[in-house]
């Protein structure tokens, strides 16, 4: 889906996806989404049997993820009807800084996340990606916190950013590559990458800065 | 400098970035002490035992022993299977160890603790694990205890990061530029004077050290030497300069304020050559002319 993305990374997929229907996903069970907003609505108006998974919603105080992480635990086991069940989980969580809003200390959010790396990525070898906000020129200390609590339990880190020097209609933004985990091949210099990139219909196009084809 | 750290025993601190992550030179610390023949006890948080030992051979694994606390580190899958007392149980039992060989304690990391413990249990804890002299129970002498703490600046703040700075006897900063890892090392020495050193090296696929350089200088920037510089006082439209004649009569010159003998003697003696002043008075109608000296009665 995103050629250019895949040569960046140094990745190649097994298959080229000519497609991904999100509906028929979400019926087979191959997709779970937990709508977050939705959720927080039914903690509140309706009564709750067993633990919610947003229930540090009702809590007073600084409450964990925990009830969070055993959905996510719960909706990843294989499903017990004989048949194979789908390999190599990805856990995608948009967006982290939300959560800080909601009155969850950085530490709680870094032990949710901790959790979800040893049941995605190590037990289930699967991965796990998250959104998270950088505060930018405000001090926002649990923010900080968070940002580089991830970036260090991180492999591989996407930074976005606006381009110094204000909008542009051909260069959207500048993506920083910064890989954690020089793989034995790598030297230390790949360790870092910056590219700029312009967001299309259905696709993101690449170049090397300063290098787009409107201004070339 | 960097391959004799180990050398003290004490704390060593490791302060890493998100930029320049320090587990790798932790792994290569790790890999010196079992190769030394000690013992190795590594309490991990932070990644899982098999991303830990990756990249050593099997006679270095053989030498760790790996306490996990990444799996389940609040017990929260509460199958009875954490370690019980959680990290910090784990530690205060390194305290109370009955074998006397050296020993190297890896904690991956610091930070983790750090941010899950109070500080001072922390400090308290790592002072008495660092410390061991001897044995509690017959007093023998207990070999060296190395205690190296991987600690990720971004995440504490100037409290938590002095206190664990003066507990340590070496404080290892990694940076680096272009690519370049450093690595600064500031060392306490008991009744020594510090030592601050910077050492550039990498970490080879096998986690041996390999010392170097530093980033050759070619690559730094710097001026063009085939370009003479130009010099600014040449073509201008004024005199910078004088000549021997201008400087000669400026020398000569005396200033106007500058009070000399002979201008002393100028003022004290009038010159009869020169035209005395004087001094034209029109009295106007209301002007009251007294030709009494008002200074008469003075008695000068």
């Amino acid at each position: 889906m995103f050629p250019e993305l895949n040569n960046l990374l140094n990745t190649t997929p097994d298959r080229a996806e000519q497609g991904v229907n999100l509906t028929m996903a979400r019926e087979r069970g191959q997709l779970v989404f937990l709508e977050g907003l939705k959720s927080a609505v039914d903690i509140f108006f309706q009564a709750q049997e067993k633990p919610h998974p947003l229930q540090f919603l009702r809590e007073a105080n600084a409450g964990n993820l925990k009830p969070l992480f055993e959905f996510v635990r719960e909706a990843l086991k294989p499903v017990d009807s004989g048949e194979a069940g789908w390999t190599y989980p990805v856990l995608l969580v948009d967006d982290l800084s939300v959560l800080l809003s909601l009155g969850l200390g950085a530490v709680a959010v870094l032990d949710f996340i901790h959790y979800c790396r040893a049941t995605v990525c190590w037990e289930l070898k699967g991965n796990v990606v998250v959104l998270v906000h950088d505060s930018g020129d405000v001090e926002d200390e649990e923010n900080d916190i968070l940002l580089n609590g991830l970036s260090h339990q991180s492999h591989l880190i996407l930074r976005a950013e606006g381009l110094a020097t204000g909008f542009c209609r051909d260069v959207h933004g500048q993506l920083r590559i910064l890989w954690r985990r020089p793989s034995q091949s790598t030297s230390q210099r790949d360790q870092s990458l910056t590219y700029q990139y312009k967001i299309q219909d259905r696709s993101v196009s690449f170049f090397a800065k300063g290098m787009s084809p409107a201004v070339l | 400098m960097l391959d004799s750290l180990l050398a003290l025993g004490g704390l060593v601190l490791l302060r890493d970035s998100v930029e320049w992550e320090g587990r790798s030179l932790l792994k290569a610390l790790v890999k010196k002490s079992a190769l030394c023949g000690e013992q190795v006890h590594i309490l991990g948080c932070e990644v899982s035992e098999e991303e830990f030992r990756e990249g050593f051979d099997s006679d270095i694994n053989n030498r760790l022993v790996y306490h996990d606390f990444f799996r389940d580190p609040l017990n929260w899958s509460k199958t009875g299977e954490a370690l019980p007392g959680g990290p910090l149980g784990a530690l205060r039992a390194m305290c109370n160890r009955t074998d006397l060989g050296p020993v190297t304690i890896a904690l991956d990391s610091l930070s983790w603790l750090l941010l899950h413990l109070p500080c001072t249990t922390l400090c308290q804890t790592l002072h008495t694990v660092s410390h061991q002299d001897s044995c509690p129970g017959d007093g023998s002498p207990v070999g060296k205890v190395h205690v190296l703490g991987l600690l990720h600046e971004e995440l504490h703040g100037p409290g938590p990061m002095g206190a664990l700075s003066s507990l340590a006897q070496t404080e290892v900063t990694l940076g680096g530029i272009m690519g370049q890892a450093s690595a600064r090392i500031l060392c306490r020495r008991p009744r020594q004077r510090p030592t601050d050193q910077t050492q550039w090296f990498s970490i080879l696929p096998d986690f041996s050290l390999d010392l170097q350089e530093g980033p050759s200088i070619e690559s730094q920037p710097h001026s063009d030497p085939h370009i003479p510089p130009v010099d600014p006082t040449a073509h201008l439209t004024f005199n910078l300069h004088l000549s021997k004649k201008e400087r000669e009569a400026r020398d000569n010159l005396t200033l106007p304020f500058q009070f000399s003998s002979e201008k002393q003697e100028a003022l004290l003696r009038p010159r009869p050559s020169q035209a005395t002043s004087h001094i034209f008075y029109e009295p106007d109608a209301y002007d009251d002319l007294d030709q009494e000296d008002p200074d008469d009665d003075l008695d000068i």
